[in-house]
């Protein structure tokens, strides 16, 4: 008997291989949801390209409206991905996209968008990074839901995609 | 063309391996001689089909052909001859393939030296390892084909991944592999032997080698990616504890357990089941590894992207592969009875424990890899487990270990002697004591409870272990007879158990007496840590083959002299649109300095990371002792001896053994 020891051994380990197989590590509980967006005071990215100074938005410019917070960057493979469905997204008005442009630059994301249109209204620029750090960004694109009072909802790591609108923020939104 | 005929050559090795499984089997069945024969031409037939296979890719690859979906995915026309070489294996497909290459090689090699095998033991080991031949070229052709091609061609690849382009990671997943791989012949011997139910001496003195080459592969292999990882990362560490090198780390510890029942089985005659065992796990883990690796399951700054179904299929594959060897176990196993009594203060006794620390600790390890994944499986919550808790179970369980090393050189097979065990340890012990004590207070002034042990216990450990070999020369009349008197195999036991305890004075005194500092340095600032002074004199622009850095200098003064100059660079990878860090270190056998370059600021100033490492070099020094006790040791002269003994007697006509 004591020689088939290993054997079940391997047993329990595989049934637990199987169930992990489908789950992903990655996708970890922000600690954020629930609580109120991080504050954040960012310049606007006037596309296309205006004279002046842009103007800088807070977190109460949002209030009144749920809206999606899409990190993004034109270097970014998965923003390429997840681009077309938020274009069509966007143009359904189902929803207000904002787009925060994370570590790039102006020119690089005019040039991005101009190519493949823009989804975002508006776009806010993080050059360095910092309101990234605060929301717990920590690879583009990260997409969240916030509501109309300013709560973060839900956050959707890597591209977004019909099934995550459908399956998870929608909903959302639905409620009041 | 190249790739058809790469592909071609993939299908027509899956049929061989296929044939070079069920054939061996049906003729084990039906004693039928030239069934059995024919395992070894489908061995090097194999062979044959996996080497055109890599030589077509690897052209592709230095062709630059994008029409290959794998070569557009990891090349680019930018990348250096060697590197497009290397990145062969920097992705999913080519690593396989480079698994499948290598696994076919081993398998070549048991079918040329098999001359001393019986023929039905050589016929099922080759056909057991066609099983797993069979099994990834499955895998490879139905998930993961290395020459899919990609319409329309791109006019240029998305390049290998920075973190590849460096020569220790160009070499270190082959000489890892060849580990893991090679494990697979001690499986395929220990199978083989449950089903014939013939465990014996002789057996042990066959997979010995075999085992023992694949070990010191892995051992270099571990010891390369640690030395990479401190080059490359830019943390200045050497090992994580990460899940990937968890999943190389435990069939290293199963292996050298392995290692070490083989003997006793060889010697004694006793632990045979142990030894079978051990032989199973051994590749069960490095099959483990494998699957960690690619499924996805576990974070991991190693993993290739991964993707469900390939999870799924090496899941299956492990599941078929571990779970009948170990049903034959089950059954096979009771019947392997050993002969004689086990004395547990005797050679074979302490060898024994050596086991049980040996497999607890790759327990504990996996233990600590798994009960993340477990936790999430059981929605128990999100947990990662870190090097807290592996130092703090690892550290205990090896470190009797040292302690058993000497005593195992003195005391001898059947049973030891505690008068005589003292007579022969007690200057050794003497000499290790006045060692840890003088040793931290000579080189670092002070004394830490880690740096004495630790010189203790490595001390002790290269001490003692000299003894048998100094034993055996003082034995002869004349020194230079003497030195050539002692077998290589003694002198690699020696070499490696030395290498152990080279490692943990290293381990020990890095992290007693090493600094670390992250300062902010303005152009010609400077900064002191320990006994040096950092001067950063700035940073400029300078231009790689394939991509632009940022170079620091920095300049290092000890007291009034100047000790080196270092170079540290930011690189950015235009075609990947990456960021590397690449430090420079200036080495020593006594201390690195180890400079990484980090962000520029606003006003022109740096982050820098400044560590000095004591003796860090003994770590890997040690890594490279025991690769090379194991060379010496698997090409000992008894196990050639006894191949041309046994191809004699077959040319006099007498039957072999």
């Amino acid at each position: 008997m004591r020689f088939a020891i290993p054997l079940l051994v391997l047993a329990v380990l595989i049934g637990f291989f199987a169930v992990g197989l489908n789950r992903d590590p990655r996708t970890l509980p922000s600690p954020l949801i629930g609580k109120a967006a991080p504050a954040f005071e960012l310049p606007v990215l006037e596309f296309p390209k205006k004279d002046g100074a842009p103007p800088l938005l807070t977190n109460a410019d949002f209030v009144g409206k749920p809206i999606l917070v899409n990190f993004f960057a034109s270097w970014c493979a998965g923003c390429q991905v997840e681009h077309p469905f938020l274009m069509r997204l966007a143009q359904s008005g189902q929803v207000q996209i904002v787009g925060v442009d994370y570590k790039d630059a102006d020119a690089d994301v005019r040039q991005w968008l101009g190519v493949r249109g823009n989804p975002y209204a508006p776009i806010l620029v993080d050059l360095d990074g910092r309101t990234g750090i605060d929301w717990g960004v920590y690879g583009v694109p990260e997409t969240f839901v916030v509501d109309a009072r300013g709560t973060i909802l839900h956050k959707h790591i890597g591209a977004m995609t019909p099934e995550a609108w459908e399956k998870d923020i929608k909903p959302l939104l639905v409620k009041p | 063309m190249i790739p058809e005929l790469g592909h071609f050559a993939l299908i027509l090795a899956l049929g061989i391996a296929l044939l070079q499984t069920v054939a061996p089997l049906i003729g084990y069945a039906r004693r039928d001689a030239k069934l059995l024969a024919f395992a070894g031409s489908a061995a090097q037939g194999q062979f044959f089909c996996i080497a055109v296979a890599y030589v077509c890719l690897t052209i592709s690859f230095v062709d630059t052909d994008f029409s290959v979906a794998y070569v557009a995915a990891n090349a680019h026309t930018d990348l250096p001859l060697i590197y497009r070489v290397s990145a062969v294996w920097g992705a999913h497909e080519g690593s396989l393939l480079l698994w499948m290459f290598m696994l076919s090689g081993w398998t070549f090699a048991v079918s040329v030296f098999n001359r001393r095998l019986p023929a039905d033991l050589s016929a099922l080991v080759i056909a057991i390892l066609g099983v797993i031949s069979t099994g990834l070229l499955l895998f490879m052709l139905l998930t993961s084909n290395p020459f899919e091609r990609l319409f329309p061609v791109p006019l240029q690849g998305r390049d290998l991944n920075p973190l590849l382009q460096d020569f220790g990671l160009a070499i270190h997943p082959p000489t890892l592999y060849m580990g893991y791989v090679g494990f697979s012949v001690a499986f395929a011997f220990a199978v083989a032997a449950l089903i014939t139910g013939k465990l014996d001496a002789a057996w042990a003195r066959w997979t010995r080698p075999w085992t023992t080459t694949a070990w010191m592969f892995l051992t270099l292999g571990i010891t390369l990616g640690s030395w990479w990882a401190y080059n490359e990362l830019g943390w200045g560490g050497w090992w994580f504890w990460d899940p990937v090198e968890n999943a190389s780390f435990m069939p290293w510890l199963a292996g050298t357990a392995l290692i070490h029942s083989l003997a006793v089985t060889e010697k004694r005659g006793l632990l045979k089941s142990w030894t079978a065992l051990l032989a199973i796990l051994t590749f069960s883990l490095s099959l483990l590894g494998t699957f960690l690796v690619r499924s996805g399951v576990l974070v991991s700054v190693h993993a290739f992207a991964s993707d469900p179904a390939r999870g799924l299929f090496i899941l299956i594959f492990m599941a078929i592969v571990t779970g009948s060897a170990l049903l034959l176990y089950a059954w096979r196993a009771p019947k392997l009875v050993s002969i004689g009594e086990l004395n547990l203060f005797s050679r074979e006794g302490l060898l024994l424990f050596n086991n049980v620390f040996l497999v607890v600790a790759a327990a504990a390890i996996l233990v600590g890899t798994l009960y993340p994944l477990v936790l999430d499986a059981l929605n128990l919550g999100k947990i990662s487990v870190g090097p807290p808790y592996f130092n703090a179970v690892f550290l205990p369980m090896i470190a009797p270990l040292f302690v058993l090393v000497g005593l195992g050189a003195v005391v001898p097979w059947k049973k030891g002697k505690v008068g005589e065990t003292w007579q022969r340890l007690k200057l050794p012990a003497l000499a290790a004591v006045a060692i840890a004590i003088v040793l931290p207070l000579a080189l670092h002034g002070r004394a830490t409870l880690l740096a004495v042990t630790g010189a203790l216990l490595g001390a002790w450990t290269i001490i003692a272990a000299s003894q048998d070999v100094w034993r055996r020369i003082r034995a002869k009349r004349q020194f230079i007879t003497g030195l050539t008197s002692v077998p290589r195999a003694v002198w690699g036991m020696t070499l490696a158990h030395a290498g152990l305890g080279v490692w943990a004075l290293g381990v020990a005194f890095v992290i007693s007496y090493g600094f670390e500092k992250d300062v902010r340095l303005a152009p010609n600032a400077s900064t002191e840590i320990g006994d040096f002074t950092f001067g950063f004199v700035g940073a400029q622009e300078a231009k790689g083959p394939n991509f632009v850095a940022q170079q620091g200098e920095v300049t290092i003064e000890h007291g009034d002299h100047s000790v080196a100059t270092l170079y540290p660079q930011k690189r950015f990878y235009p075609s990947q649109r990456n960021v590397m860090t690449e430090s420079a270190v200036e080495a020593s056998l006594l201390r690195d300095l180890y400079v990484s370059l980090g962000e520029r600021f606003d006003d022109g100033s740096w982050s820098l990371r400044i560590y000095v490492k004591p003796m860090i070099r003994l770590i890997w020094l040690g890594g490279v002792l025991m690769f090379l006790g194991g060379c010496l040791a698997a090409s000992d002269r008894r196990y050639r001896l006894a191949m041309a003994a046994d191809r004699k007697a077959v040319l006099d006509g007498a039957q072999p053994a």
